[in-house]
């Protein structure tokens, strides 16, 4: 269970979360969309606990130790390997010590990495660094992802990629939050949609089986209206 | 009457005295035997130089009241203070050698209080410098608190490290009361100067808070903005 | 062992691996000792002052400057690999991040430590005799010193524009006490007199070290969390 309620948020004279409240449940997955500026990594922040917002609440059943968040970085560490890196995050989510290396070598066997586990992360793409990230949250099998612009830089094959492992993880009965600036990247994931305008959640329903297009229209109009 | 006009009215009060002060110690207490006229200095030093440690337990005192409450004004209260402070300690710095040129000849000396003051200079210049350095009003005040509650714990390991230095390597030692117990009229004006610096203290942090409170939170004291 | 310091001693490990893989801050920390002995020796007239009157001095300012060095290295890594967000999200301890970083620190001017001493006694031609193994000792102490307070500020200065000039304003205040109390020990070990007369001075240092290790452990989460 996730919740936000009543999310006030501003950073000086601008209004990053004004009034957000919503619910989601195992097995939802929220697309949010919204310009650059819209507050969209301001509302992920809060729900990680990175920042405590100035009213309202939000609560995280689990915790910190529930989530995996997937950024434009993708946090590891350039000069350990793939390997090196999925241990050590593995041991600061609390993975015990003896289950770590077996659930690694799980992890980058699912994602296909395991060719590259032994490399160093500054040698792979971008496409591999983000699926190596993707690796990095699933060491602590999160109940929760939190994912912002995940697929800034990420060329079409990658980002197809992405998408369809995304597809998969948000499957399994978690609760996927995606925030997005570009509609066709998240669309298809998403159970539920929203659109932020200037800290606002200007719409929130049910995806409904609309696709892009008709989502893209309906997100131009919200925000021309609201 | 509003906080401004209040401080202005009590520092000219203070600086009222403080001429009457000086008149007092100049014309109306006995010559000291030993250091001659010279030595009446002791009367608005010894002051100053209490003034700056009382800034700078005040700094000390509001950063930990700030990390509690999170207030902003006990923030503000602690950068007026620090302010204060560096020009109490300055004006100190700057007489101090003035003063005992004509005693021992020698422009500096590591005299106890000149070095306190000295050091105190340092940490409140280095808490200005920090504040100025960080945009973030919550951050800037974090960060200032985290300096300030050091500095104070630092005090003593000061005055410390002082007296370690000196009873390896005795220095003269300017402005030290001719015996252990003060002749009455030196010991008034000693008091009365004593009132008198924190009267000023008073006055100028006054002033100093009223003016960062018009210019409002995020500007107050460090940081670009208006 | 307790579970914030396990995992602290998972985010030291980290840093270690990743300092002795890439090596450049290690190497260059350790050239530096060596060439400031160097520039100490050609620095004073030997005709004037014997070696051994300046050599502890002449220790502690360049192990207090090689130390200032090597600080600004733990939080830069967070920030070149942009770790430092995931960091915070995880369930990591603030207390266990810095213990880490204290520990890597420690650990990092042990070693340019271990280089700098045998060059001084060289270069120095200083008759170690049995003070070798107090002498450890002594910088032990004053290291931890230099290095509790730095990590702090370290994580403050390396999120402000001049970093590398920001930490040693704010932290050489700091490095006064611990280094009088070391030049006073090492003078009087390298004097051969007896341990009991440096004692007290050792005591001083730790009790400095307990004092600033509590308060920068209770204020380190204020340099990271809001």
């Amino acid at each position: 269970m996730l919740r936000a309620e009543g999310l006030w948020h501003a950073f000086g004279a601008v209004v990053a979360l004004d009034d957000v409240s919503f619910r989601l449940a195992p097995g939802q997955t929220l697309a949010v969309f919204g310009p650059n500026g819209a507050g969209k990594t301001t509302l992920l922040k809060v729900l990680a606990g990175l920042i405590r917002p100035q009213r309202g609440r939000a609560v995280v059943d689990g915790g910190r130790r529930a989530i995996g968040w997937i950024g434009h970085q993708s946090h590891l560490y350039g000069h350990l390997t793939v390997r090196e890196n999925l241990l050590f995050w593995g041991a600061v989510y609390g993975v015990p010590a003896a289950r770590r290396a077996a659930r690694a070598a799980e992890v980058l066997a699912r994602l296909g990495l395991a060719g590259r586990a032994d490399q160093p992360v500054w040698a792979l793409s971008r496409g591999l660094e983000q699926r190596a990230a993707i690796a990095r949250t699933l060491m602590h099998d999160p109940q929760v992802l939190l994912l912002d612009e995940p697929f800034t830089g990420l060329d079409l094959a990658a980002a197809a990629e992405f998408r369809a492992l995304l597809a998969q993880l948000a499957g399994a009965g978690r609760i996927v939050v995606l925030a997005t600036h570009n509609v066709d990247e998240g669309v298809e994931l998403a159970t539920d949609v929203a659109f932020q305008h200037r800290g606002r959640f200007v719409h929130f329903a049910p995806r409904a089986g609309r696709g892009a297009a008709e989502i893209a229209a309906a997100y131009r109009r919200a925000v021309r209206d609201g | 009457m509003n906080l401004a006009a209040t401080g202005r009215r009590i520092t000219l009060v203070g600086l009222a005295l403080l001429a009457a002060v000086y008149v007092r110690a100049l014309a109306f207490t006995p010559v000291e035997r030993f250091q001659g006229p010279a030595q009446k200095i002791f009367y608005l030093h010894v002051p100053a130089a209490w003034s700056a440690m009382l800034a700078m337990a005040l700094v000390g005192l509001c950063s930990v009241l700030y990390l509690i409450v999170k207030d902003l004004r006990f923030d503000r209260f602690a950068a007026a203070s620090a302010e204060v402070g560096t020009v109490f300690s300055l004006v100190m710095l700057t007489t101090g050698p003035i003063w005992a040129k004509p005693i021992w000849g020698t422009w500096w000396t590591w005299d106890a209080r000149l070095t306190l003051t000295l050091f105190l200079f340092f940490l409140f210049v280095g808490y200005l410098l920090l504040r100025g350095a960080v945009v973030d009003p919550g951050m800037r005040a974090r960060y200032a608190a985290v300096l300030g509650i050091c500095g104070l714990v630092l005090l003593p390991f000061i005055h410390l490290s002082v007296y370690l230095f000196r009873t390896l390597h005795p220095q003269p030692i300017v402005l030290k009361p001719s015996s252990p117990s003060l002749p009455g009229s030196m010991l008034v004006t000693l008091l009365v100067s004593f009132a008198v610096f924190t009267l000023l203290y008073a006055g100028f942090v006054m002033q100093r808070y009223a003016l960062a409170r018009e210019r409002g939170a995020d500007a107050a004291m460090g940081g670009r903005g208006a | 062992m307790a579970e914030w310091l396990r995992q602290a001693w998972t985010v030291a490990r980290k840093d270690l691996v990743l300092e002795f893989r890439t090596r450049t801050a290690l190497l260059s920390a350790v050239v530096f000792t060596a060439l400031v002995l160097t520039i100490f020796n050609f620095g004073r007239d030997p005709t004037a002052v014997s070696a051994l009157d300046l050599a502890p001095s002449i220790l502690w300012v360049t192990f207090a400057f090689a130390a200032m060095l090597g600080l600004n290295r733990a939080f830069q890594l967070e920030l070149e690999n942009h770790a430092l967000e995931g960091l915070l999200v995880s369930p990591l301890p603030r207390v266990s991040l810095y213990w880490g970083k204290l520990l890597a620190n420690l650990v990092f001017v042990a070693v340019v430590e271990a280089v700098g001493l045998p060059l001084f006694v060289l270069f120095f031609d200083v008759p170690m005799g049995r003070a070798l193994a107090p002498l450890v000792g002594v910088l032990a102490l004053a290291s931890v010193g230099f290095v509790t307070v730095g990590t702090l500020f370290s994580a403050m200065a390396i999120r402000t524009r001049f970093a590398e000039l920001m930490l040693p304003v704010l932290l050489l205040p700091f490095f006064v006490p611990p280094l009088v109390l070391a030049v006073l020990a090492t003078a009087k070990l390298l004097a051969a007199r007896p341990l009991s007369e440096s004692f007290g001075y050792l005591k001083l240092l730790a009790a400095y070290d307990i004092l600033f290790l509590t308060v920068a452990s209770l204020l380190f989460r204020h340099t990271v969390d809001e």
